[in-house]
């Protein structure tokens, strides 16, 4: 397969839907209240792990409006059980909600309240009297009580399925090694906290169901509440149009959905549910903590001759849920010699979940954090480490890249940032007060690109509208979907219309794994070359047309007409009314190289597969960049601040620059706020979320950000569908080892735990 | 959060006649609250950890109790002055720089616009055990019921002045500053007005619960802060896990009277680090008459938490907060004044 690219880089193009959002006229899931709603509370675990002994309603039951309490007792088997999104399902956890008396972890939802008002369902909930046999909880690592197992049983752990990436000799290769690093690490909880709380709308209509709800999977969330309901997926509509963040947390079906629908059902009229911002810590998944050692060996001029990677991931009792990073970080640099391995955690947690860069995240931490550690034993520039194991062949396969563009990305970034003025000595620079260190490491991720549905219809006019359930989290979709219709038809971008969002369009794959751009621009490149061709088919056939006796594979669409290489053409208004009275309409399931062909009946059950990263079977697809930050230590106090980062990405080609700066500056702010503030604290005695709020769990503010630099290197990809690899997740892999890096660069001291706090460093700063 | 009842007072007597319930509970737990920037109180309200029956609203008081007042003796600030109001006085910025830090580096701007002085001073325990009922564990919330953050996180938490109830660090700033300059509050009861030493205002840990020594209904409708010479050498430090809106790891209020480099006087208040507002009185004896330098600031540092408690997650805390006092006090010698 060789693409044909039109452009590397796309027009930069503001948002079509930047007005509505901007003038809050766009609508979110939380946003919408059909038909005099009944509101929702729920009421979530006190203990960690235990059994629900009594309910008493009497009290809630007394509070004006309250309409019905749903708990175990009168939910029970009502709603089913399914897979875990990671397993093939649809679900967040594989415990079917208020299903029985059981308590599996702090923060279950334990009743739900509805009411004639929002205000009356809260008190009510307050006054519901839960009362819990408790057991002793695991909270995690370390905790007595956790069950701890390979996630690849190593009888069973199929290389051909990229499980635990091994290749040659490791053991031999790191004894013989001339240098050596062996090192843990470890990342703690995070949660996604997007601003729009988490929620939803149910209403049912001559026994079908409607959902309002912020979703990245809707034709999944269709599917999945059919199979929770019992109900038929035909008889479920999942409305979603604007995403208020979403970042993995939106991906699969948390409890509380099928569980508003019910009581909707239960009390014959709608049902709205906005959760709080603490409920939001427990009711959906999260990113689950990690423990990393890494073992490089290299020769004394910086190849590595040998890299082990073991992790060690939680997860719940009933689910195993993991991220495996291996994968990624076996795939990074050339070397002979690799071992991997997965361990998984069982505690009394809910289960843990996608959040963007999943596996890249904590993994590419501990390796980056090694290679810097590496760089220092060696004596060696970070960046020439990194790039004297650069290789366009990965390593455990022997595969090509489908290009791999890193050399490039740290040469412009480091360009930019002013790297090669840096001293290498920990400690030698300083700014008044603070100590100054600099950092880098090296981001990528495994993109992807998978089956889609899309609707493009041609109007005599010249508008065109393009329809497909793809999802809006932020990322500018709509505006990409746009962009790629206004190029293949010939038209300006604002006579596009564009429809997300929406389970009555045509299905699209979840929003993960940086798939959707590349998967919705070729089905709309696909569709718009169906329309063309129909209109140049029939435009040849016709005497009354100009281009009556033309070669129809040579017309091409562009302003506003059918074009002949000799210039003659004709106008759409003439052009489409040959074809059909009205307008010209293709409705196209692309299914791209590398998926199964039967991946289009997975888009209607909502479980496509996805294609790329290092699951393909002759090439693998990562997109590249490279980190770098400053980071300022107070000599006396310790805070650390990352007042300045530059990266510079290459990721194929570039649908929209504006939105992919975007995107990827997003991502370097959150690399920033990973390594130095996000950490969702339990205590570990009764193994609860403590700080479940924005004033605890803290992220950067405006004043914490000073200089964003974003560099895009476009690239010429012609093994990925229209050259486009994706964009979506590789702005904040990395990161958060540059500013562990920068922090070893001004203060001496490696930590290798996040976040990294002044605590940690308070005792090696003697000013 | 409850039902309650919502009630405007015209004027500070209609107010305290208002609050003057019968149950004489202590203000935490008393069933009537007064608002005014409502920061705190709502919060805890949605919470459910306060629940009020009756709200007395008491942002009508403005024409008597919110204006601020530079005088020769020393300022005057009625409770119902913003924060940001105060934050951006010029004459108190001027000439009392620590106090304008006080506001500035705290909350975020849209709290600052509608937060009291009188509120901000008694904020309530940003403790996470607490704000949250679903802890079994609370002194505060609960009396006789435990402390949960003895053993378990406590990163945030107090090592001065803590005891074996509550371990809760006090989260303001601006009370760093009034502790620090001897300020005085004045106070509008059943029993009439009367004016207190700031310090005097907040309680131990023995009974967390109570928090002050407000009577019941008793209403705080000024600070009387005292001129001095050490009041424009002022300034507030704060240390904390981001650059903005984020409360304290360890600060230090510092006001000094230098004669050349050698202290006349030192006021020293700190705060992230203790149980409630705190005057580092043994660190400003140990300064008195000596120049200043950082060995002399060192030392006066190791004994302001000489009798520092630590509980795990907080074992860094005394070293911080020696190191954010030295900070200060080198800082506020090097400001021109």
């Amino acid at each position: 397969m060789a693409e044909t690219i039109r452009e590397l880089s796309g027009p930069p193009t503001t948002r079509i839907d930047g007005r509505l959002k901007v003038t809050g006229e766009a609508l979110y899931g939380t946003d919408f209240a059909p038909g005099d709603p009944a509101w929702a509370f729920l009421k979530t675990s006190a203990i960690g792990r235990g059994r629900i002994t009594a309910i008493d309603e009497a009290a809630a039951r007394e509070v004006p409006g309250v309409l019905e309490i749903l708990t175990f007792r009168n939910v029970g088997d009502r709603i089913k059980p399914g897979k875990i999104f990671a397993e093939g399902g649809y679900m967040g956890t594989s415990l079917a909600p208020l299903a029985s008396d059981a308590v599996a972890y702090a923060g279950q939802i334990v009743a739900v309240v509805v009411a004639e008002t929002f205000e009356a369902a809260r008190e009510a909930a307050h006054r519901l009297e839960i009362t819990y046999a408790a057991e002793q909880p695991s909270a995690g690592f370390g905790a007595a009580g956790v069950e701890t197992k390979r996630a690849n049983p190593p009888e069973t752990a199929s290389l051909e399925k990229g499980e635990d990436p091994r290749v040659g000799d490791f053991d031999g290769a790191f004894a013989g090694a001339a240098v050596r690093i062996d090192a843990e690490y470890a990342t703690p909880t995070q949660h996604h906290n997007p601003i729009e709380l988490f929620g939803s709308t149910a209403a049912w209509r001559d026994g079908k169901l409607t959902i309002w709800e912020s979703s990245q999977n809707v034709w999944g969330f269709k599917n999945g509440l059919a199979e929770q309901l019992s109900i038929s997926p035909d008889d479920v509509h999942i409305i979603s149009p604007y995403i208020g963040g979403a970042f993995g947390s939106r991906g699969s079906l948390s409890q509380h959905t099928a569980l508003v629908a019910h009581a909707a059902r239960l009390v014959r009229r709608p049902v709205k549910l906005v959760a709080t911002r603490d409920q939001g810590f427990s009711i959906v998944t999260y990113r689950a903590e990690t423990r990393h050692r890494v073992r490089l060996g290299a020769t004394r001029d910086g190849r590595l001759a040998a890299l082990s990677h073991e992790g060690w991931e939680v997860t719940s009792r009933p689910d195993d849920y993991k991220v495996s990073g291996t994968d990624t970080t076996t795939r990074m640099y050339a070397c002979q010699n690799i071992d991997s391995k997965v361990w998984i955690v069982n505690a009394d947690r809910n289960t843990p979940g996608f959040m963007r860069s999943p596996p890249e995240v904590p993994y590419v931490f501990a390796l980056e954090c090694a290679m810097d550690e590496l760089a220092y034993a060696l004596e060696m520039d970070p960046v020439r480490l990194r790039l004297a194991n650069d290789t366009m062949v990965e390593p455990i396969r022997g595969l090509p890249y489908t290009s791999r563009n890193l050399a490039a990305c740290f040469e412009a970034a480091s360009e930019k940032f002013g790297w090669a003025r840096r001293s290498p000595a920990p400690r030698s620079i300083r700014d008044g007060d603070w100590l100054v260190g600099w950092g880098t490491a090296t981001a990528l991720y495994p993109t992807n690109v998978a089956p889609a549905a899309v609707r493009v219809r041609l109007a005599p006019n010249g508008t065109a509208t393009v329809e497909s359930a793809v999802h809006e989290i932020g990322t500018g979709v709509r505006t990409a979907m746009a962009i790629i219709a206004s190029q293949e038809l010939g038209l300006p971008v604002d006579r596009i219309a564009v429809a997300v969002g929406d389970t009555d369009l045509p299905p699209a794959p979840v929003a993960g794994g940086s798939n959707t751009t590349a998967s919705i621009c070729s089905a709309i490149a696909k569709a718009c070359g169906e329309i063309r061709e129909r209109l140049a088919r029939t435009a040849v056939l016709d005497r009354e047309s100009p281009l009556h006796g033309a070669d129809a594979a040579v017309l091409e669409l562009r302003d506003g007409s059918l074009v002949a290489p000799d210039n003659r053409h004709e106008a759409l208004e003439h052009v489409v009314q040959r074809v059909a009275p009205g307008v010209v309409e293709a409705y196209v399931e692309n299914v791209p190289v590398g998926a199964k062909a039967e991946s289009a009946q997975g888009l209607y059950r909502g479980v496509p597969g996805l294609a790329g990263g290092a699951k393909l079977k002759d090439r693998i697809q990562f997109a590249f960049g490279a980190q770098f930050v400053e980071v300022h230590v107070h000599a006396r106090t310790g805070e650390i601040r990352a007042p300045r980062a530059v990266g510079a990405y290459s990721f194929g080609r570039v649908v929209n620059p504006l939105a992919a700066k975007s995107q990827l500056m997003g991502g370097q702010i959150w690399g920033i706020s990973a390594a130095l503030h996000e950490a969702t604290e339990i205590d570990r005695r009764v193994a609860r979320y403590y700080n479940d709020d924005l004033a605890e769990y803290l992220i950067p503010v405006n004043a914490d950000i000073t200089e964003i630099e974003t560099l895009i290197l476009p690239e010429r990809d012609t093994q990925v569908p229209l050259g486009i690899k994706g964009v979506g997740e590789l702005g904040n892999v990395g990161l958060n080892a540059a500013v562990a890096n920068a922090v070893f660069h001004a203060t001496g001291v490696r930590v290798r735990e996040l976040p990294i706090r002044m605590e940690k460093l308070l005792g090696a700063l003697t000013a | 959060m409850r039902p309650f009842a919502y009630e405007r007072a015209g004027n500070a007597p209609s107010a305290v006649r208002a609050a003057g319930d019968p149950s004489q509970l202590p203000p935490t737990l008393a069933p009537t609250q007064f608002l005014a920037g409502g920061t705190t109180m709502l919060d805890l309200m949605k919470l459910d950890t306060m629940r009020p029956e009756r709200l007395i609203d008491i942002r009508d008081l403005r024409a008597a109790y919110g204006a601020i007042e530079v005088t020769p003796a020393g300022l005057r600030l009625g409770a119902l002055v913003t924060m940001a109001e105060l934050g951006e006085h010029a004459e108190v910025r001027r000439a009392y720089p620590v106090i304008a830090h006080t506001m500035h580096l705290a909350a975020s701007a849209q709290i600052r616009n509608m937060a009291s002085l009188g509120g901000n001073v008694l904020q309530r325990s940003r403790c996470s055990y607490f704000r949250n009922g679903d802890w079994a564990a609370c002194n505060k919330r609960q009396p006789g019921s435990g402390c949960a953050a003895i053993g378990g996180l406590n990163r945030k938490h107090a090592v001065l002045g803590v005891g074996d109830q509550c371990i809760s660090a006090y989260p303001g700033d601006f009370a760093q500053a009034l502790v620090a300059l001897d300020a005085e509050v004045e106070l509008l009861g059943a029993a009439g007005a009367r004016r207190l030493r700031f310090a005097e205002l907040h309680t131990g840990p023995q009974r967390p619960e109570l928090e002050t020594v407000l009577a019941p209904g008793e209403l705080i409708t000024g600070f009387l802060v005292p001129a001095g010479p050490w009041t424009r050498r002022s300034l507030y430090v704060k240390v904390r896990d981001r650059d903005s809106y984020a409360y304290a790891v360890a600060s230090a209020a510092v006001a000094l009277d230098l004669d050349g480099d050698t202290v006349r006087g030192a006021r020293i208040g700190l705060g992230g680090v203790a149980y409630r507002p705190w005057r580092a009185r043994e660190a400003e004896d140990l300064l008195a008459g000596k120049p200043l330098t950082e060995a002399s600031a060192e030392a006066a540092a190791r004994a302001a938490f000489a009798g520092a408690v630590t509980h795990g997650e907080n074992d860094f805390k005394p070293e911080l907060g020696r190191r954010t006092l030295v900070r200060a006090l080198l800082q506020a010698k090097a400001l021109e004044a």
